[in-house]
């Protein structure tokens, strides 16, 4: 959140840092310019200029934020196309991923499944608020189970395998199948009966469940910010350059996932289903593709990439509970900088925000944050110029 | 459940909130909340002008607020100069800032204005928060009160003065400005782009104007703001602040002055009472009221999107424009001489890609005439028309009005030459009266600015813009519903409206598209009436209409398209028998 006092890095976080930037001789903690900033950011003693090698650290460092990025912002166009929900609270899906591993790997029991819990009986709540008239035995066996039982048996899964400390896969999938179902009841609880709403309303309603989902992160998990384990602890050097195994990990697992995500939309009904939601909603309604459904699942993948996007951030960043925040922000300049359209210009624009903002954190630490939103305007002047959108904004 | 349609109950609360702090009744802390909601309202007054008026949504009000608050801090700390000079810097630096940032802003479409705002929005509260010179996160303290004579205002109630004196005289500028000329412009901006443009306004001008003002009353509150709280950091500039705002001014009904102030109220109040409440209930970890927030927002979309205002106060009442006095008409245009060429279409060409839309197409509109442009669906007339009217650019060709060659013609030229139209689809300012949409024509006709507009000297204008209004109401028949909002008429009434409105230019070439759709009969007629008044008069009328009875009974020539050529032209008699005419409408005759 804006203007809150600045908490100080993680335990983990010199350590993380004397791993990641063995080859900048200085380094140097600056003030930190908001709720979070990468370890790298610290730049080097000297600024008169960005070396060969300085310059291959930061491209690596803004490639690999790029990649998370390039997720997050994905998540974020899929949203925005199929629900026309600019899904400002995108970002709290990674950070509470992120916590959710650190508390596992402590051998903690998280508190994800209660809020998971929280956010299902709202959501049947809701559900049977709104539907009272036209509730069918099976409307309330779905809601009982996707809402009450799932996160029960979730709850009593975590509490069986935390304190066994089964390692990192368990912990992964674990968080995954924790964060996951949150996205549709989100959907449910906020976005459904606005669902025709304007742009703006819905931008709106995405800033309220902003607000309440960090607040709730801060009840949850906490004011302290954690990190987690890298992936692969592996490094190899490149020339001057060290590369880590987490940024391999971090390349691969995006690459992955792009892939899959292009599979899904290109080859299965479902995936074209949601595409023609995006393209044309009431055309869509009227071939009888259920626009609830649609934006269900589409926030099902959206916290699912979100989520996935929180495994790879972790290790490379300490997480507080509205580290989103920024983190989904920096992938909204680059899905709007895709056109909120575009998969493939939206990545190439996630992996230029991650590298200007490496270049920028070099620079001028200070004003980075400065710096990347206004990146935004430019662009966007640029695009109403010339792909003038036609859409209402009221 | 509407308590009452006149304003009398708003009136009564006001005046009791007005009163209770001199009552001795109200506690300081009371008081302190309502100098708060005053300095919210004026950012809310701004955004409702804005967004529920103007169509334009900003998430970044509260960087407007900062920059009039720490202007008015670093001139008050660092130079020492006294508090109330430095209102005017305070104003001057956030319009300097607002006219650069909504240069590039404003001209954003749909969409991506409400991100651009995010993000700049986002981008100052990181400015404030790292500039050294500004205190960065820490901010700057120590900043002097407001003085009258040698007594520091630092009492909330004394403050209380100063604040709603400030939220009183932005209520009235920004209810004169809208009641004005540039209020109807602005008016017409949301949903109306196109109407206003054809009439004259200059509508990225006026997008920037609302944006500035919208600024300045953010700055002013700002300056407020410092003052009062005698420090500022960045943390009430960011994004959070801006979202509330909005917020405040959409829960007030997006569009009504007044409920920009029962927004502030409610959400300052609700945040207070939240931080307040919600620990004594719950216990004191966590910020609840930040959980709470967010969820009461999702509610108010959820339950009550258009405001609280309309659905206690009911619709806005109708306007009260000033006496129209009939002694003093608005200038007469000079009209050429019937029969002189007015209008030359010479090789007009439109092409959409590979669709040639209209086929070097070649006309004459002489004055004084009533020529009809004819042809089946598709045939490139409404694509003719909006060529001549500017609201599309020649592929090639010439158009020519009175010698002026419209090749760089914009939609603000056209009117400025004296081309009034009606839209096909009929294009009005929902919201407003029937004859201030008329009076909307009469745009070009009037001089006064926003200023003159706010300190309401603008008064003699606008009886005879009203005058002329009410007289082209007259002719087309519906001086009866002058006062009516213009959303509850007929579709066959507002076609009349846009004709009323058209006729409001002072016109010399009347552009009409399909007025005849939708009107019953005995309308037909009075319209086909009217048009030949109007031609007695001197005007000449292009008429674009699928209703043969009425444009062969009334047409002087005819032009005939299809597939975007010129298939015939002629008088109504001849191209009733036109081989090429009869083909294709009818088909051929093999």
């Amino acid at each position: 959140m804006p203007g809150r006092s600045v908490a100080p890095h993680g335990p983990n976080y010199p350590l993380e840092l004397s791993r990641r930037l063995v080859n900048l001789a200085a380094i140097k903690n600056r003030q930190r310019a908001g709720p979070f900033t990468f370890p790298e950011n610290a730049p080097s003693g000297d600024r008169t200029g960005v070396d060969g090698t300085i310059f291959l650290f930061l491209l690596q460092d803004g490639i690999i934020n790029g990649a998370v990025y390039a997720l997050v912002a994905i998540a974020t166009v899929l949203v925005f196309a199929v629900t026309r929900v600019i899904l400002v609270p995108q970002g709290e899906f990674v950070a509470f991923t992120a916590l959710t591993i650190a508390a596992l790997e402590n051998g903690n029991v998280p508190s994800t499944p209660w809020l998971l819990l929280a956010l299902g009986c709202l959501a049947a709540a809701s559900e049977m608020v709104r539907h009272a008239s036209e509730l069918t035995l099976r409307r309330v066996a779905r809601i009982v189970l996707f809402d009450l039982a799932l996160p029960v048996a979730l709850l009593l899964l975590t509490r069986t395998l935390a304190p066994m400390k089964l390692g990192q896969a368990v912990n992964i999938l674990l968080a995954i199948a924790l964060i996951t179902p949150m996205g549709p009841m989100i959907y449910r609880i906020a976005f459904e009966p606005i669902a025709h709403s304007s742009v703006l309303v819905l931008l709106m309603a995405a800033f309220g469940v902003h607000f309440s989902l960090t607040g709730l992160g801060l009840l949850f998990f906490g004011p302290e910010g954690t990190g987690t384990t890298p992936l692969s602890s592996a490094s190899f050097s490149l020339g001057d350059l060290v590369v880590s195994g987490q940024s391999i990990a971090v390349l691969i697992v995006t690459a992955v996932l792009l892939v899959l995500f292009a599979l899904f939309f290109g080859r299965t009904l479902l995936g074209k289903a949601l595409r023609a939601c995006s393209s044309n909603r009431v055309g869509a309604r009227l071939v009888g593709i259920p626009i609830s459904a649609a934006g269900q699942i589409a926030f099902a993948l959206a916290a699912l990439l979100g989520a996935v996007s929180g495994v790879l951030i972790g290790p490379l960043m300490t997480v507080f509970y509205d580290s989103g925040f920024l983190i989904g922000l920096k992938a909204f300049v680059a899905a709007i900088l895709g056109g909120l359209v575009s998969y493939p210009l939206t990545v190439l624009a996630a992996l230029g925000v991650g590298f200007a903002e490496a270049l920028f954190s070099f620079w001028a630490s200070n004003f980075k944050e400065v710096l990347v939103f206004t990146l935004i305007i430019p662009v966007l002047a640029w695009r109403s110029v010339y792909a003038p959108h036609a859409e209402e904004t009221e | 459940m509407k308590f009452s349609r006149g304003p009398i109950i708003p009136a009564i609360c006001a005046l009791a909130i007005l009163i209770a702090p001199f009552t001795g009744l109200l506690p300081d802390y009371w008081i302190t909340l309502f100098n708060y909601i005053g300095i919210s309202s004026l950012v809310a007054i701004g955004l409702v002008l804005l967004t529920g008026v103007g169509g334009m949504t900003s998430f970044g009000q509260a960087a407007f607020v900062g920059f009039g608050a720490y202007t008015t801090a670093v001139l008050t700390t660092r130079f020492g100069i006294s508090p109330w000079l430095t209102l005017p810097a305070s104003l001057v630096v956030t319009m300097a800032v607002a006219g650069l940032i909504g240069a590039i802003t404003v001209r954003l479409s749909g969409h991506y204005l409400p991100l651009g705002t995010i993000a700049w929005g986002i981008a100052f509260f990181y400015l404030f928060g790292n500039i050294d010179w500004l205190g960065a996160h820490d901010g700057l303290a120590g900043i002097p009160p407001l003085r009258v004579g040698t007594h520091p205002l630092i009492d909330p109630r004394d403050y209380f003065v100063v604040v709603w004196i400030a939220v009183v005289l932005a209520v009235i500028a920004t209810q004169n400005l809208l009641g004005g000329r540039i209020g109807r412009a602005i008016r017409a901006l949301r949903r109306s782009t196109r109407a206003a443009e054809a009439f004259g306004v200059n509508t990225a001008a006026a997008k920037l104007m609302v944006f500035v003002y919208a600024a300045m009353l953010a700055g002013l509150a700002g300056w407020l703001y410092a003052h009062f709280q005698r420090s500022v950091s960045p943390g009430p500039f960011g994004i959070t602040a801006g979202t509330e705002y909005l917020l405040m001014a959409v829960l007030g009904g997006a569009g009504r002055v007044y409920g920009a102030i029962l927004g502030a109220a409610g959400i300052t109040f609700l945040r207070d009472q939240l931080q307040n409440f919600l620990p004594w209930l719950i216990g004191n970890t966590g910020n609840y009221e930040t959980i709470a927030f967010g969820a009461v927002l999702v509610l108010i979309l959820q339950t009550a999107s258009s405001g609280v205002w309309p659905i206690l106060f009911g619709p806005p009442p109708p306007p009260t424009p000033p006496e129209p006095r009939d002694d003093k008409p608005t200038p007469e245009r000079t009209l050429p001489a019937p029969g002189t060429a007015l209008l030359q279409v010479q090789d007009a060409r439109k092409v959409f890609g590979g669709l040639v839309a209209v086929n070097d197409v070649n006309f004459d509109v002489q004055s004084g005439r009533i020529i009809g442009l004819i042809g089946p669906n598709g045939a490139g007339k409404s694509t003719t028309f909006n060529l001549i009217t500017g609201v599309l650019p020649l592929s090639s060709g010439q158009i020519q009005f009175e010698g002026h060659a419209l090749r760089t013609q914009t939609p603000q030229r056209a009117a400025a030459l004296g081309l009034g139209r009606t839209f096909q689809h009929v294009e009005i300012v929902a919201d407003m009266s029937v004859i201030e949409n008329v009076a909307l024509g009469a745009h070009l006709l009037g001089r006064a600015g926003p200023l003159r507009a706010m300190l309401r000297l603008d008064r003699a204008e606008e009886a005879l813009l009203f005058a002329n209004a009410k007289r082209q109401l007259d002719r087309v028949g519906l001086a009866d519903v002058a006062f009516r909002p213009v959303g509850t008429l007929a579709l066959g009434q507002l076609r009349l409206v846009e004709v009323a409105r058209a006729l409001c230019l002072n016109p010399v070439l009347l552009l009409l598209d399909e007025p005849a759709a939708g009107l019953r009969v005995g309308e037909k007629k009075a319209l086909a009436r009217l048009l030949r008044e109007v031609r007695s008069e001197g005007l000449s009328v292009l008429l674009v209409e699928h209703d043969m009875d009425f444009v062969m009974s009334l047409a002087d020539r005819l032009v005939v398209l299809d597939f975007g050529t010129r298939i015939a032209e002629g008088v109504p008699a001849d191209i009733r028998q036109h081989p090429a005419v009869l083909e294709a409408y009818l088909g051929g005759v093999s």
